[in-house]
Order: C-alpha cells, then structure tokens, then sequence
C-alpha cells in the first residue's frame, strides 16, 4: 500500500482554518512558531522568565486577534510583530518607562557619521559554516549581542536573524526607515568588531592607515 | 567614494541590495582597498553566524504550558462568540 504524502498546508490555508474555528489549524501554526519567537525573545530579554511570558502573550494575542487579520502581511511577520511589541513592553518596564516606542522624543536621530569606523580588520580563521557548532561560539555571540544598545539589538534581531525588510523592522519598532537603516548598520559594524577580536587571525591583521578615508 | 558615502550604502551593498552605479562605485574602491573588502566579508560571516546559530530551545514544559493556555483561551473566545473583529 502507498502512502499518500501530503504537502503540509501553507500558513495562509492554516489561518483560514483557524478563522473558521478549527483549533488544531492554530495550534498547527504555534508549532511552527513558537521556537522561532521563544528564541528571538530570549535574545531580545535574555531571561528565560520574560520570554516564556513574551512568547505566551504572542500567540494569546494573534488567537484573539485572528479575526482581525486580513493576511496583508505574512503569519510569520505578523507574529513577530506582535512579540516584538509584547517585548519592548518588557523592556520599557524594566526602564521604568511609558512609552513603546523605541524612539525617545528628545533623542535626535542618529547619522552615519557617528558611526564608529571599524578597527580591527582580519579575515577570520574559520567560516562561519564550521563556527555555527562550536559551543563556545553561542556563548561569544550572546556577549557580543548583550553589548549593544537595546535599539540597536532590536534592529539587528528582526532585520538580519529574522529577515524582516527594512520597512518591516520600521515598523514593527515605531522608528523611521533611515533611522532603522543608521541603527542596522551601527549593529552590524560593532557586531563585527567584537566577533573579529576573537574570530579574526591576528596574523592577518589589517592596519587601516594605507588610503585616504 | 568617500568615507561617509560608502558607509551610507554599506548595508545595500552587504545585502546585495545597493543601486547598480553605487554598486560599480564600490566594487572600484573595494578593488583598490582591501580592509573594506574584509570588513564587508566580516558583515556577511557576521550575519550568517547570527541567523545560522543553534536558537534557544523553548523548554518542555514552557511549550506545554503554552499549548495549555492557548487551548484554554480558545474555548473562551469561542464561548464569547468573538470571532469577529473587535
């Protein structure tokens, strides 16, 4: 006898399936997601507490919210939205503070030429293909993530990790596409700085005073 | 290109994104500078090793109490019968 394979329902068939009231098309769409928004909060908080807690309210609140969702944007962006939102909340809390947005009112936008040059330049002694299932590694990565700026984090966390477009991450965080793109690149730059003082091969070391930048 | 120019572009060009004539206006300063060819590629390993990197596992029992929650919030809202938009 042949088994029949079939192909596993689209997100977008689920949420139909969902809005129609079968709970199992819902709790089909958490198992997809819910890894995937339980560790990016704990990369956002990095405690376990508030990310269990931040994850819960995701999915609670996309359950209450399904009716509402008209599919403009994916399942996945829009659960990510919502967890990123239930975070900030967490993280505005922790500061004592009212307001969600990342944006302070007195804060003046940030420019490129703030922007720290980069200093220490080597090419790494391994790919990052072999690197990825090293142990030391997470551990390298989750310091050099924890020494950024929340606002900087956060951009990188939704923009690079999780793939959201420039516009998304915007949006999802309250800020300006321009001002999204200065904090993206400030993340990326200091990320690399940290990981090349460890990764980079010091006998390969690039000095930068050799042209006229 | 200057400093300030390239690092203005430098998230395009990064994601492969950039205009194709700023993009030409790299590739001629990335011929001439090696530093900026290795920190481009250090973004890159940068990025990849963030998105590649083993996630945080969601506890057993946190997924559980999750999908316990969910189950019980469900029968809620469907008691409510609000289905619909609020």
């Amino acid at each position: 006898m042949t088994k029949t394979i079939t192909p596993e329902p689209a997100d977008a068939e689920l949420v139909r399936r969902a809005q129609g009231g079968e709970l199992e098309a819902f709790e089909a769409l958490t198992n997809r997601y819910e890894q995937r928004i339980y560790s990016l909060a704990m990369r956002m908080l990095r405690q376990e507490q508030d990310a269990e807690d931040v994850t819960q309210q995701a999915f609670l609140s996309a359950l209450e919210n399904l009716g509402g969702f008209r599919g403009d944007a994916s399942f996945a962006t829009w659960i990510l939205r919502i967890a990123t939102h239930a975070a900030l909340k967490v993280i505005r809390k922790r500061k004592g503070l009212d307001t969600v947005s990342l944006e302070e009112a007195t804060e003046p936008a940030d420019g490129y030429d703030a922007i720290p040059h980069p200093e220490y330049i080597a090419d790494w002694r391994q790919s990052p293909e072999l690197l990825v299932h090293n142990n030391e590694i997470r551990r390298l990565l989750d310091e050099a993530l924890a020494k950024l700026d929340e606002k900087h984090r956060m951009v990188f966390l939704l923009r690079d990790v999780e793939g959201l477009s420039v516009k998304e991450t915007a949006e999802a965080l309250g800020l300006s596409e321009a001002n999204t793109k200065v904090r993206l690149l400030r993340a990326r730059l200091q990320l690399r700085e940290e990981l090349t003082l460890t990764l980079g091969d010091p006998g390969r070391r690039i000095t930068r005073n050799l042209h006229d930048h | 290109m200057k400093c300030a120019e390239l690092l203005a572009a430098l998230n395009e060009y990064v994601d492969g994104t950039v205009d194709p004539a700023i993009c030409e206006e790299f590739q001629k300063h990335m011929a001439g500078c090696n530093p900026c060819q290795v920190v481009v590629d250090n973004i890159r390993q940068t990025i990849t090793l963030y998105k590649e990197g083993k996630p945080y596992q969601l506890p057993v029992e946190c997924r559980q109490r999750l999908h316990t929650a969910l189950r019980e919030r469900w029968k809620e809202t469907h008691l409510r019968g609000a289905s619909s938009p609020s």
